[in-house]
């Protein structure tokens, strides 16, 4: 088998929290990503979904170097990235690119469109100038602006074209894989359509390979093939998307899918809805044994035994369930 | 009975940058124990329409417009001395937000803020005020609502905020409850706890609900009528069933077919709506949807369409209306 594109492995990212207070108490130690392993291969995309502070972002960031690794491998094109040098790290910048959520944020409002497409190139010395400023024409082009918008301010755009500045950079530099962080949530639905397809179409013709994170399963499942349900700072479920979503095995999975309101009155009106209790715990104090078990289901409806006793002491492993299928859960 | 009646709205602001037609002629009735779901994209004029209602709108820069009319059980709201708007937005209208931080104060303990309302609008005692607030809390699904008190909102999760604010703004028992993205910035998973929640007080309590968010699916699920809006403009409005069924102006039509759901091919691309929405709300001689507008006219260009007809109180606002053609 050929080396995967990206490998991640058993990584963590740990921060610490909070001073070493008055009080006495111990600094906490806040797991943001503890122990998360995945493969994606070439011109492939995963899905990587779940709630607000289960480290999603952190993974990301983690991956392309904004952040140390506490512990665990990243593995680019067979070469591990996390003990790379600052130099080291140079050839790697440019096969790696992220996506954010706030286009506004992420665009220097200084900066005009064409001297935000043409800055990685002038970064990594790529071509002459008379050649920057024809690749950032070509980049406008495939990201659907028109050409006239190279002397604009970020601020002249919509949301939506903000996006699509955001990702016309991300592209200046042919990479192979991007790391999108929600890069659809802060638009409007029509919109978001719009970028969707993009994304997609850039992906064919281009052949990268997308790291997709976002909070709407929805939207995952129109982009990602394969598909990775984090909790807590875990993988907790993985699989092919069309299995995952017509038959969850992690009750976590069950309910998020099940919290997914529909556009459809007739059938909001019937459906059965399994609305979980409890908050989504803060990383820095999850609860022992599977992190899920305050707010299971499927563990309120188990009768007291080794099972139960299991899933309030025992972290579950990630088991393989066939057919590319794994989930982590003691009941099945 | 009409609760509820907003007649030919309008609401401008006006900027270093000219006017913006936040609301341009918003016309709407809402009945009792009704939920309106108000739908819309970004700069729509969705909120400046609810903050209208409850004389929020800040002015200047805000003007409203001297043809409107906000009526409530019969009597005008626009122009009523601030002390009696004060008095009824509270006691007969409410509102929670998207951020609950906006209208809880990070300086007071949830219960000084709870007892707080009581003991302004009622009169009510220091003791029975906290008794009541403790039983509100309970009623929203908070556990241990007496510690509940004693915290202050940044020790609260953003779901246990929203559920504060919720219990805030059923403590006098309106009439009339305003959410304006009411779960927007919560997880999907808490999402549907507040959704549940809202079905149940309502339910309970039998207030009229305005619901405003971009979410379809969010109103799919909570709304008996619907009002789109485009550019500070009612380009539809119908019973829910009806607007998902067979919207009838092309901007609807585009907006559901462009939400991307569970079932149907994940591999065709979405379909969606070019362009973007006007930058400066609404305003002009012509519709604001010409420019995205799949079945645009010559005469689109030069003349904003009417509210017309169809059956069974819906409505649309477009030359091409068709309300007859099924959703997808
Ligand atoms: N205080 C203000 N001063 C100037 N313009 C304003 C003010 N408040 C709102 N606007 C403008 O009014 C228009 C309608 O805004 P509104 O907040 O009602 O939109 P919305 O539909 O609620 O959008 P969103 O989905 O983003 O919340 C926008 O163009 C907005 O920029
Ligand atoms: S291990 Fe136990 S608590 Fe965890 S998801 Fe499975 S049943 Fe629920
Ligand atoms: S009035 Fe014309 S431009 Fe406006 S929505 Fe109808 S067909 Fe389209
Ligand atoms: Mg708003």
């Amino acid at each position: 088998m050929s080396t995967p594109l990206l490998a991640v492995e058993r990584l963590e990212k740990h921060f610490r929290t909070g001073r070493a207070d008055l009080s006495g108490r111990k600094r906490g130690l806040l797991r943001a990503v503890d122990g998360v392993s995945f493969t994606l291969e070439r011109g492939e995309s995963l899905g990587l979904v779940g709630e607000s502070g289960c480290g999603k972002s952190t993974t990301a960031r983690t991956i392309i170097g904004l952040q140390k690794a506490t512990a665990g491998s990243v593995r680019f094109d067979g070469v591990e990235l996390t003990s790379l040098s600052r130099r080291g790290w140079q050839p790697y910048r440019r096969r790696m690119q992220m996506i954010f959520q706030d286009p506004y944020a992420s665009l220097d409002p200084r900066q005009t469109v064409g001297s935000i497409l043409t800055e990685p190139l002038t970064i990594h010395r790529v071509g002459k100038p008379r050649d920057r400023r024809l690749r950032a024409l070509s980049l406008l082009d495939a990201v659907g602006l028109d050409p006239r918008h190279l002397f604009r301010y970020p601020h002249e755009f919509s949301g939506g074209q903000r996006q699509r500045i955001g990702i016309a950079r991300a592209l200046a530099l042919e990479p192979e894989l991007l790391l999108c962080d929600e890069p659809v949530s802060a638009l409007d639905v029509s919109i978001q359509a719009q970028i969707v397809n993009l994304l997609k179409e850039l992906q064919e013709r281009f052949g990268l390979a997308y790291l997709f994170i976002s909070h709407d399963l929805s939207i995952v499942r129109h982009l990602c093939p394969r598909v990775a349900v984090m909790y807590l700072g875990r993988i907790v479920e993985s699989g092919p998307r069309a299995s995952l979503y017509a038959d969850p095995g992690h009750p976590y999975t069950q309910a998020l899918l099940s919290a997914v309101p529909v556009p459809d009155p007739a059938r909001e009106a019937e459906r059965r809805r399994q609305v979980l209790g409890g908050d989504v715990p803060h990383p820095s104090a999850p609860p022992p044994g599977c992190a899920f078990h305050p707010r299971c289901p499927r563990l309120a409806l188990e009768p007291p035994g080794a099972g139960a006793t299991a899933c309030r002491s025992e972290p579950p492993p990630l088991a393989e369930r066939g057919a590319d299928r794994r989930w982590s859960c003691h009941l099945v | 009975m009409s609760l509820l009646t907003v007649r030919d709205l309008v609401v401008r602001f006006d900027t270093h940058h000219g006017p913006v037609h936040a609301v341009d002629g918003v016309s709407f009735d809402l009945n009792e124990g009704e939920t309106l779901g108000i739908v819309g994209e970004s700069g729509s004029g969705k909120s400046v329409t609810s903050l209208a209602v409850l004389g929020l709108v800040p002015r200047p820069p805000g003007v409203i417009g001297t043809g409107s009319s906000i009526r409530f059980r019969g009597r005008e709201l626009l122009g009523l001395e601030t002390s009696e708007l004060r008095r009824i937005r509270g006691a007969e209208i409410s509102m929670i937000f998207q951020d609950p931080m906006t209208s809880l104060n990070p300086l007071l303990t949830v219960g000084r803020q709870l007892t707080e309302v009581l003991e302004v609008h009622r009169g009510t005692s220091r003791r029975e005020a906290r008794e009541r607030s403790a039983r509100g809390l309970g009623d929203v699904g908070i556990p241990g609502p007496e510690a509940a008190l004693d915290s202050y909102p940044h020790e609260l999760s953003g779901g246990m905020r929203q559920r504060v604010m919720i219990a805030m703004a059923l403590l006098l028992e309106p009439a009339i409850l305003f959410a304006d993205e009411p779960t927007t910035a919560l997880d999907v998973t808490i999402q549907a706890q507040i959704l549940e929640l809202m079905r149940d007080m309502q339910r309970r309590h039998g207030m009229s609900i305005v619901f405003i968010t971009h979410d379809l699916g969010v109103v799919a699920g909570t709304t008996d009528r619907m009002l789109v809006l485009y550019a500070g403009r009612v380009a539809e409005s119908a019973s829910t069933r009806a607007l998902f069924a067979q919207p009838a102006h092309p901007y609807t039509r585009g907006l559901l077919a462009s939400v991307p759901t569970l079932n149907g091919d994940p591999d065709a691309p979405l379909s969606s709506i070019p362009g973007s929405p006007p930058l400066g709300g609404g305003g002009g001689e012509a519709c604001a949807f010409a420019p995205r507008c799949p079945l645009v006219q010559a005469r689109c260009r030069n003349e904003q369409p009417p509210l017309v007809a169809g059956r069974a109180e819906h409505v649309a606002a477009c030359f091409e209306a068709d309300f007859t053609e099924a959703a997808r």
